[in-house]
């Protein structure tokens, strides 16, 4: 693996091995000595064209646990045309000799664009692209659901997978890099996805995807979820006619309440609520949901720290024990035309 | 310019004797080239020519009709950095072209007499092939008024074709308007079909693909929404219309239906619409972006099957080169547009007449013959027969060669066939009798005589 852009072209074994090291990771959390001196020396840079602090703080945390050297390179104003260009800040990183770049972006595509230039040598890492992927922070997720059914199961976390876990995604798919991400993912490990949401926040074409579409919240939920999984919704979609009203939606598709009672109702002890943050509490999750002892929320942001340990170790460690028939799905085919359809390395 | 073309006298009354050529694919003959014309055409050519004619070998390449391209982006004025009108003529001579019809849509906008003529004069004194302005349907493309379309046809460079391709005339009104009123002077409306609210801030087909890569998708039916609105305006107000680059199968089943109600449509396809799928954007490849966008396999077989039965009445390059940092970047920064030019026949060849779905007389009819009564080309497009214009290329179908678009003429070097092996090779290029293209390498450009050029100006 020689970079994280999308769990789409992630491995079961590559998954179940990141994830396995995530827990090593984890265990250093606990520690007295937070710190383990496996990328010393190594540079990491957070090339942010997107303000993001939670994600870029979890990052800085994980290199620095890991003992590199970490340079924040916040791009700001840079959102497209204007500013100096992707390429030339990535000639600028590789004449820094960075050996690990973790890019948030608003452009869908821009990490597999710079891991497949000859702009740079460096790993990448993709810290959310655009409406595309957020590979970190659907193996946070899985990490976390992965404990849980452990936990329920009785076993070990290490080497378990989501096989038999039924995981409820809710929202706005449409622009989720997280739904995205979480799909590819969970289903590779083995769990069951069910997504939910107004068909207009669905996108056209998800019909290939290996998920059961609900548009009723209510219908999803009677298929017994272990994990219900809240998506930020972002208000301004109103004004592009997604939904009539943000009430509306909260009715609909929002976790309140009534559906947090409905889970104890339904003798669900053991569902979880997720959410990948930042909430609107009230709109699609109520305070209450996110409160309760059912909310991972913070777990989830714990276990971030363990996981981008766990992903920039394989990248920089020099472990480049490849289990993958191909570790880089980006390159262009020009001479394999048309690629062929569907999912090619699983 | 550092050519020194205009200095030398290339020798426009060189005469051709054409050997053993395979005339459309179908007889072998000989032709005969002399004074801008096809002297002969058969047994008779060789008694007929003079001492000092050329003799070239065309033993195994196909004569055809020189290609006229409806729809080539030359960029001047306005970005001579991405191409010019030389450039882009020279990569036109050399992709079999004879006659290619530069977009509107430069800076300032080709929406004014002035603009046009300036486009024509540049082709001309550049000599590689004809340059046929196409003029602005609307001011600066704006889609609020009709540009002065009547000047820009009674300008010397004779616009018939007019167009805001990039944009879509999307005003109902304005587009009917359009239609009308380019009757008085045999004009066509060449729509750029794309509803605007339907795509706005669109990166790619809307379908399988754009679900799984998070970008934002250009639906069909924004392209079919326009031309079935089209083609029912087109009928109503009793006036000819052009589909600019159709790129689905939906379309294709609307323009059918169209024509089988008689009403006076056509419509064109790029030659990468019939061979690439949006399944190329899973790299993020910007070379890969285009509008409207590369479709489904489905859309592909659609288009090729429409080429053939005459649904689509003709291939349109979309020639469109970018300076290079207008690609090399993000997917979604990154600008619209594919070069073309110089592998358009190959392309066509590759999915239409290997795959036995057009004989090189259907090559000729769809880049060629039809073209060019569109445009209304009089010299162009016409059968290789005794009297007609010398408009010819010779092609060997048998080459393979593969697509480096650092070798191209165009300054552009987004060719999404990069890599490729393509078949058949313009070995020749006859544009008025003049070589522009010989051995497969360019010749020397067509000068019009200065005094005949000097007599049009003051007249």
């Amino acid at each position: 693996m020689k970079h994280l852009l999308s769990t789409r072209d992630l491995s079961a074994t590559s998954a179940l091995r990141l994830l396995d090291v995530a827990e090593e990771m984890s265990a250093v959390g606990e520690r007295e000595i937070k710190k383990l001196p496996a990328l010393r020396g190594r540079t990491v840079v957070n090339l942010f064209f997107e303000d993001s602090t939670r994600t870029r703080i979890s990052f800085e945390a994980a290199a620095k646990r890991l003992s590199a050297d970490v340079i924040n390179f916040a791009v700001k104003g840079s959102s497209v045309s204007k500013g100096e260009s992707l390429k030339d800040t990535a000639q600028t990183l590789e004449a820094m000799s960075a050996d690990a770049v973790v890019i948030r972006h608003p452009a869908s595509g821009a990490p597999a664009r710079l891991a497949a230039s000859d702009w740079i040598d460096a790993a990448v890492i993709n810290a959310g692209d655009g409406t595309h992927e957020h590979p970190t922070q659907a193996l946070l997720d899985a990490f976390t659901l992965r404990r849980h059914w452990a936990r329920i199961g009785g076993t070990p976390s290490a080497g378990t997978t989501l096989a038999g876990m039924k995981v409820l995604i809710v929202g706005d798919v449409l622009h989720s890099r997280v739904a995205r991400s979480n799909v590819w993912l969970l289903t590779t490990l083995g769990a069951e996805v069910l997504l939910a949401g107004p068909p207009t926040l669905l996108p056209v074409g998800i019909a290939s995807w290996p998920c059961t579409v609900f548009y009723d919240l209510d219908e999803a939920i009677a298929q017994r979820p272990d994990a219900v999984m809240m998506l930020r919704l972002q208000a301004e979609r109103m004004n592009a006619a997604f939904f009539p009203s943000t009430r509306e939606y909260s009715r609909r598709w929002g976790f309140d309440d009534g559906r947090l009672a409905l889970l104890d109702i339904m003798g669900l002890d053991d569902t979880v609520i997720m959410h990948p943050g930042p909430m609107n509490r009230g709109l699609e999750i109520s305070a209450a949901a996110a409160d309760s002892p059912r909310s991972t929320i913070l777990a989830q942001v714990r276990n971030g720290v363990s996981v981008r340990m766990a992903a920039l170790y394989l990248l920089l460690s020099g472990d480049q024990h490849d289990d993958e028939p191909r570790d880089d799905g980006t390159r262009a085919l020009p001479h394999d035309l048309p690629i062929p359809e569907g999912r090619t390395t699983r | 310019m550092t050519d020194t073309k205009h200095a030398t006298s290339p020798d426009t009354s060189t005469e051709y004797l054409i050997r053993n050529a395979s005339i459309l694919g179908r007889t072998t003959a000989d032709l005969l080239l002399r004074d801008g014309r096809i002297a002969a055409v058969g047994d008779t050519a060789a008694a007929q020519a003079s001492p000092s004619a050329v003799t070239i070998d065309a033993t195994g390449l196909v004569a055809l009709p020189g290609m006229v391209d409806l729809h080539t982006h030359l960029r001047e004025p306005g970005r001579e950095d991405a191409e010019t009108v030389e450039t882009g003529s020279r990569a036109a001579a050399l992709g079999g072209f004879t006659a290619i019809h530069a977009m509107a849509n430069s800076s300032p906008v080709a929406d004014t007499a002035g603009v046009v003529e300036q486009v024509h004069s540049l082709g001309l004194a550049s000599g590689w092939v004809d340059v046929r302005p196409v003029g602005a349907v609307t001011v600066g493309l704006g889609g609020e008024r009709l540009a002065e379309l009547g000047a820009m046809a009674e300008s010397r460079a004779t616009v018939r074709v007019f167009s805001d391709d990039g944009v879509c005339v999307h005003d109902p009104v304005l587009m009917r308007r359009a239609l009308e009123y380019v009757k008085a002077f045999d004009g066509v409306i060449a729509q750029h079909a794309q509803e605007p609210r339907l795509t706005e801030g669109a990166q790619m087909n809307e379908g399988d693909v754009s679900a799984v890569l998070g970008l934002t998708g250009w639906p069909a039916v924004a392209e079919e929404s326009i031309i079935a609105r089209d083609v029912l305006l087109a009928q109503h107000v009793g006036s000819r219309l052009h589909v600019c680059h159709v790129s689905t199968a939906g379309s294709v089943e609307i323009i059918r239906w169209a024509k089988a109600r008689g009403v006076d449509v056509t419509a064109e396809v790029t030659p990468h619409h019939l061979l690439l799928t949006d399944e190329l954007v899973r790299s993020y490849d910007p070379v890969y972006k285009v509008n409207p966008p590369l479709r489904t396999a489905g859309d592909v077989q659609a288009l090729r099957e429409a080429l053939a039965d005459g649904t689509i009445d003709v291939v349109g390059t979309d020639h469109a080169p970018h300076p290079s940092e207008h690609k090399d970047c993000e997917w979604a920064q990154a600008a619209m547009g594919m070069t073309g030019l110089e592998t358009a026949l190959s392309v066509v060849q590759h999915t239409m007449v290997e795959t036995g779905l057009l004989d090189w007389e259907g090559f000729a009819r769809v880049t060629s013959v039809t073209p060019a009564r569109i445009g209304r080309l009089r010299d162009q497009g016409r059968e290789l027969a005794v009297g007609e214009p010398a408009n010819v290329i010779l092609v060997d179908p048998a080459v393979r060669w593969t697509v480096d678009p650092a070798a191209m003429a165009t300054k552009g070097r987004n060719s999404p066939f990069r890599g490729l092996e393509l078949p058949g090779s313009v070995r020749a290029t006859f544009y008025a009798g003049h070589a522009t293209v010989l051995d497969g390498a360019l010749a020397t450009p067509r000068q019009v005589a200065p005094a005949r050029e000097a007599a049009a100006w003051t007249r």
